[in-house]
């Protein structure tokens, strides 16, 4: 086991990124409530828990990705860090960033754009933190001597066209962009849709390179099929962004690109890790039973995802799906049912590589728990979700009041079943934490021994 | 590399002419405050514009065409149970009303007048 600080960033970033994930979850339930109830926590507007739920959740997403690739790019790849300075620099300018924001927050100042709603002058430190990771990345892989295997592409092109997408993210400050509704709206969501499709990149090449290295198959990260993937996710993430502004009158010809071009990535990377799932013998099933169970989930909720996908970005279908909670359950799907999932079966088969005899072949009951509670509850909170944009999609009457009462059943659903989701991903995320504070603490190792 | 040589034209279009819309009037410097609040209160997590949003409050992109200035007005005076009361002075609730009324003449939402092609893509009457 190494004890020198090469190889604990790339756990810091994932400790930080759980951490986030669990207060995200909190959030998102006070926020799932005050849809039922209004005045519940009143002190806490929506306004408020919406960003705090949404800002963490996304932070999980990128914590968890960074920290993995740390991690694999030294301790499994076997590549000395550029400047491991420089990423302990970038974990601190995420850290203290994100408190900012989160302070932000709380006391009601925002900047007001959606998904950014802090105040426009801390996207510096976001865009200052990603020059130093990518410069790190780049110097580090470029040390490669060997062919670059599709991760090494999928992650370099996560971290560049963050940087693009970010960017245009914030073109809204110049009024040329900001004075026309039409164009604000709609650079918006080209810059949301291909930021999500950069997320993929990271979030795809890290369960790529999971599976290869649970099978003990580097040529899953070599095949046609994984370069396939990595054109089509770029593909997509360049052109597939419309199906978001359908209804925005911008140019015709751009939404029918994107519904032509819209959640064909989905498919080949579900038909990856089928074909990975198939190729595996017991053995390494057992010995990374937790990371297996968790891709094994993210592929079924790719197949549930897609089937979603494809149908709200018909545009005859998404003109009663747009606009309603029917966009939450497939965002909901997607962040946790595949993102979260590929990003825990990561953190766990980190925790296996690191602590080899404390964590014992085979799942714990505790994660097992956790897992299934978590997906059971994710199933039921993606079903009413459905069931409510249904009901507000299809909803004749004029008022809104009545339209949400005529939802209120799913939504009490909804909010229950986000409860015990938020439960189950914290009996996991528990259980992660502890493991990986045992391998930052090293005095405490094997105290778990018994448990595990 | 080719896919990254159309992208950049792709998005050039994008910003100029796939956006361009004539009939779009300019905006006010009432509505350019209007706007400003509108962010500052975070008004996007609970309404949306074109359905993008959250879905706490209804969709306000032709608020002012449907129920008129006043009603909206009266809506930002008063909250409701669902929205606080804000406490705006009258200079911000002009400009929250004048920006409500340029969003309203950028389109319609949801759309009340178009046909669907056989092959799903939908076509509006001012298309």
């Amino acid at each position: 086991m190494m004890n020198d600080n090469r190889d604990m960033i790339g756990l810091q970033f994932l400790r930080l990124g759980m951490l986030a994930l669990a207060a995200g979850m909190f959030f998102g339930v006070i926020g799932g409530f005050q849809f039922l109830f209004p005045e519940f926590l009143r002190e806490l507007l929506f306004t408020k828990t919406r960003p705090l739920h949404v800002s963490l959740v996304v932070s999980w997403i990128f914590l968890a990705a960074i920290g993995g690739i740390y991690y694999y790019l030294v301790n499994q790849c076997k590549l000395k860090l550029f400047s491991p300075r420089a990423a302990n620099w970038h974990f601190w300018i995420f850290l203290v960033t994100g408190l900012a924001i989160l302070a932000c927050y709380f006391a009601g100042r925002f900047g007001g754009r959606e998904y950014f709603e802090y105040p426009a002058v801390l996207s510096i430190p976001i865009f200052l933190s990603w020059i130093i990771f990518g410069v790190n990345y780049f110097k580090t892989v470029f040390k490669s001597s060997e062919p670059w295997p599709v991760y090494y592409w999928m992650w370099g092109t996560g971290i560049v066209f963050f940087f693009i997408t970010f960017s245009e993210a914030y073109l809204w400050l110049i009024p040329y962009f900001r004075e026309s509704m039409v164009r604000e709206i709609t650079v918006q969501w080209k810059s949301y849709g291909a930021l999500t499709g950069s997320w993929n990149m990271l979030v795809y090449g890290t369960a790529i390179f999971v599976a290869s290295r649970i099978s003990e198959d580097p040529q899953i990260a070599r095949s046609k099929m994984a370069y396939g993937l990595y054109f089509l996710g770029l593909f997509n993430l360049m052109f597939g962004w419309a199906h978001h502004v359908y209804l925005v009158p911008a140019a015709p010809w751009l939404r029918t690109l994107a519904y032509a071009v819209s959640m064909t990535e989905l498919l080949v990377l579900g038909k990856i890790l089928w074909d990975w799932r198939a190729s595996l013998a017991s053995y390494q099933i057992h010995k990374h039973c937790n990371a297996y169970r968790f891709l094994f989930a993210a592929d079924i909720w790719i197949f549930i995802n897609l089937i979603l996908a494809l149908v709200i970005s018909v545009p005859a279908w998404n003109l009663y799906t747009h606009g309603t909670h029917i966009t939450v359950a497939h965002a909901m799907g997607s962040t946790i049912g595949i993102n979260t999932m590929i990003l825990l079966a990561s953190v766990f088969f980190v925790i296996r590589e690191e602590l080899p005899v404390e964590v014992h072949s085979g799942c714990s009951k505790q994660v097992t728990f956790g897992y299934w509670m978590a997906n059971v509850s994710l199933a039921v909170f993606f079903v009413s979700l459905i069931l409510a944009g249904l009901g507000k999609g299809f909803y004749g009457g004029g008022s809104f009041q009545e339209m949400m009462l005529s939802i209120w059943p799913f939504l009490l659903v909804f909010a229950v079943s986000g409860v015990t989701l938020m439960l189950g991903i914290w009996i996991v995320l528990f259980s992660a934490v502890r493991l990986i504070n045992l391998r930052l603490s090293p005095a405490s190792g094997g105290a778990l021994a018994t448990e595990y | 590399m080719t896919l990254c040589a159309a992208f950049i034209p792709y998005s050039v279009y994008v910003y100029t002419h796939g956006t361009e819309v004539s009939h779009i009037r300019a905006m006010t410097d009432e509505a350019r405050h209007g706007q400003q609040l509108f962010q500052e209160f975070n008004c996007i997590a609970c309404h949306q514009f074109y359905g993008l949003g959250g879905y706490m409050g209804p969709d306000l992109t032709n608020v002012i065409s449907n129920r008129g200035p006043a009603y909206a007005r009266a809506f930002l005076v008063s909250g409701t149970q669902r929205m606080p009361k804000f406490n705006l002075n009258e200079s911000e609730l002009d400009a929250l009303v004048a920006y409500l009324e340029f969003v309203d003449t950028t389109g319609r939402y949801p759309a009340d007048d178009y046909r669907i092609n056989w092959y799903g893509t939908v076509v509006q009457s001012d298309e």
